[in-house]
């Protein structure tokens, strides 16, 4: 694909070797990354998927194959900053992101490790707080505001820094299903009007469900890639994996497994409701 | 044990005249202050500088208890200093007062009423710096101050940085021992009571839960700073611009103006 902006080709990476074994993490991971979709990596703990995060913003280095953020190989150390600027990253844990005890300072600390003159700075974080609606709190100690507020300021804190692409490691495991919808919405809209490549690391179904594209991962290899709808329809191969599928499908497969002839690829409690309903009337 | 109670370098926000004054202004009236304390020599002296710090006070709006509550963990070592003056300053008339070994010349009284006035302006100045000076700005502020020693390859970019994030993570360690506290105590563990052995040691399942963990938070944040292109002080620009105004120039002008009266004064041992 020519307008991939990310993209690993047979990416292998293991730890250092301790006590004689090396653990393997990724073991050939070829994936492409098109402009302005929104990906969701789904896998288990210890499937490699964070690790594959790591790699594509050249936080971790490949120990085999290769990573090309916008054509730049990750390895070259020349061209770090323009990697990093071009594909930011948000964690787990927003307390350990945040850098100063302002919302607006901190939000304001890419651009100025970029060296962004001051009056363009001040627009960046404006723009960048008010895309993730928390502008109001600009003036806010980080510390008061709830898990969800801290990570769309962390959120914030990364668009400052104009990416082409956001890396998103699990960043709703920590927080409450308030939190986790506030957060869920933001990413939704910063890739939709504005056009910022998402690439969402989880293990929630129903957050993965929501991307354009979802890649599954077990083992440090990718073993599905394609739309959630068709991904979920594997439903055996998923669950073979340890993965458990969204409740709709779940339902739907179950019901199958009894005779009933269901699709599968109900993803919403809507779509699900009108298989039932058509299977009946 | 309260420790939300703790007021290590609190802030009160406000829109007072000191408040807006530039950091680097007040950093550099507070050295000067200090310095003028100690050129203080006698009543004359001391009344001026006591003036003075009456009227920045009142001028900063923060208001009388805030500072004096500040004063209270120094009231001991203040009553200590004020006694050894009061005892051990030799005067040249005859004791005022004589009993046992102890000897008390009226030298010794304005001694220890000068040590104790001191101390106690010494600890008011700072505080009304910290009280009217948002940690960041005084961050930035010593910062600018010091940045002429980086042409000594003095780190002053990466201690400013330093401190800062420590201001950032005192809440949240704060909060967190809150909880490693609650879960200790859940288990059993027993903080207040026991002699003070036995309460330091209860500290050590507390102290070492926290190590670690601010380790990892440590780790997280770096690499979460890397992550938005932090590669030092280089090249860094600020939102905010620190800007001299024309009352910072007043300030200092008249920060100086005194300074140099109470030197003066000083000198001929007023």
């Amino acid at each position: 694909m020519s307008n991939a902006i990310i993209k690993t080709e047979d990416l292998r990476f293991s730890y250092a070797e301790a006590e004689g074994i090396s653990p393997v993490v990724l073991d050939g991971v070829d994936l492409a990354i098109e402009e302005g979709s929104f990906v969701a990596v789904l896998g288990h703990n210890g499937s490699g998927k964070s690790t594959l995060a790591k790699h594509l913003n050249a936080i971790l280095l490949p120990s085999g194959g290769k990573v090309y953020v916008d054509g730049m190989d990750t390895v070259d150390e020349d061209l770090l900053l323009d990697i990093r600027r071009t594909v930011g990253m948000v964690f787990q844990n927003p307390d350990n992101q945040i850098v100063a005890n302002v919302v607006e300072e901190d939000v304001a600390f890419a651009p100025e490790n970029l060296g962004v003159p001051p009056e363009e700075i001040r627009r960046r974080v404006d723009e960048a707080l008010k895309a993730v609606g928390m502008y109001e709190y600009r003036e806010h100690a980080p510390h008061l505001l709830s898990g969800g507020q801290k990570q769309r300021v962390a959120i914030a804190g990364v668009i400052a820094m104009a990416p082409r692409c956001i890396v998103l490691d699990e960043p709703t495991a920590m927080l409450d299903p308030n939190g986790r919808d506030e957060v869920m919405r933001t990413i939704k809209a910063l890739n939709r009007e504005k056009g910022i490549t998402v690439v969402l690391i989880t293990h929630h179904m129903d957050e993965a469900a929501q991307a354009d594209r979802l890649v599954v991962m077990s083992r440090g290899k990718v073993i599905a890639d394609g739309p959630p709808r068709e991904v979920f329809q594997r439903v055996e191969e998923l669950k073979a994996v340890g993965l458990t599928v969204p409740e709709t499908v779940e339902l739907c497969w179950t019901l199958r497994q009894d005779g009933l002839d269901l699709p599968l690829d109900a993803l919403s409690d809507e779509a699900c409701a009108q298989a039932l309903y058509h299977l009946f009337c | 044990m309260a420790l939300k109670d703790i007021t290590l370098g609190q802030y009160f926000p406000g829109n007072s005249v000191v408040h807006r004054l530039d950091p680097r202004t007040k950093l550099l009236l507070t050295v000067v202050y200090i310095v003028a304390l100690f050129l203080c020599s006698h009543v004359v002296s001391y009344a001026v500088m006591l003036l003075t710090l009456i009227a920045c006070i009142l001028a900063s709006q923060v208001g009388f208890r805030p500072i004096l509550r500040g004063m209270k963990p120094i009231f001991f070592i203040a009553c200590i200093t004020g006694l050894l003056n009061l005892f051990y300053t030799k005067g040249e008339g005859a004791p005022l007062v004589s009993f046992w070994v102890l000897e008390i010349y009226p030298e010794g009284i304005w001694a220890a009423v000068f040590m104790v006035l001191r101390i106690g302006m010494l600890i008011c100045g700072t505080f009304l710096l910290t009280y009217t000076t948002s940690p960041i700005l005084l961050t930035d502020g010593l910062e600018s101050l010091l940045s002429p020693l980086k042409k000594l390859h003095a780190p002053i970019h990466e201690l400013a940085m330093m401190m800062s994030i420590a201001l950032r993570f005192i809440p949240t360690l704060i909060e967190e021992t809150d909880k490693i506290m609650s879960a200790q105590k859940a288990r059993g563990a027993d903080f207040d009571t026991g002699n003070l052995l036995q309460r330091a040691r209860a500290l050590v399942p507390l102290l070492v839960p926290l190590f670690i963990s601010a380790f990892r938070r440590a780790d997280e944040l770096a690499v979460a700073m890397e992550c938005r292109c932090y590669h030092g002080g280089e090249g860094r620009t600020r939102l905010r611009q620190l800007k001299y105004a024309r009352r910072d120039v007043i300030a200092l002008a008249g920060g100086a103006a005194i300074a140099v009266l109470v030197g003066v004064l000083g000198h001929f041992g007023l």
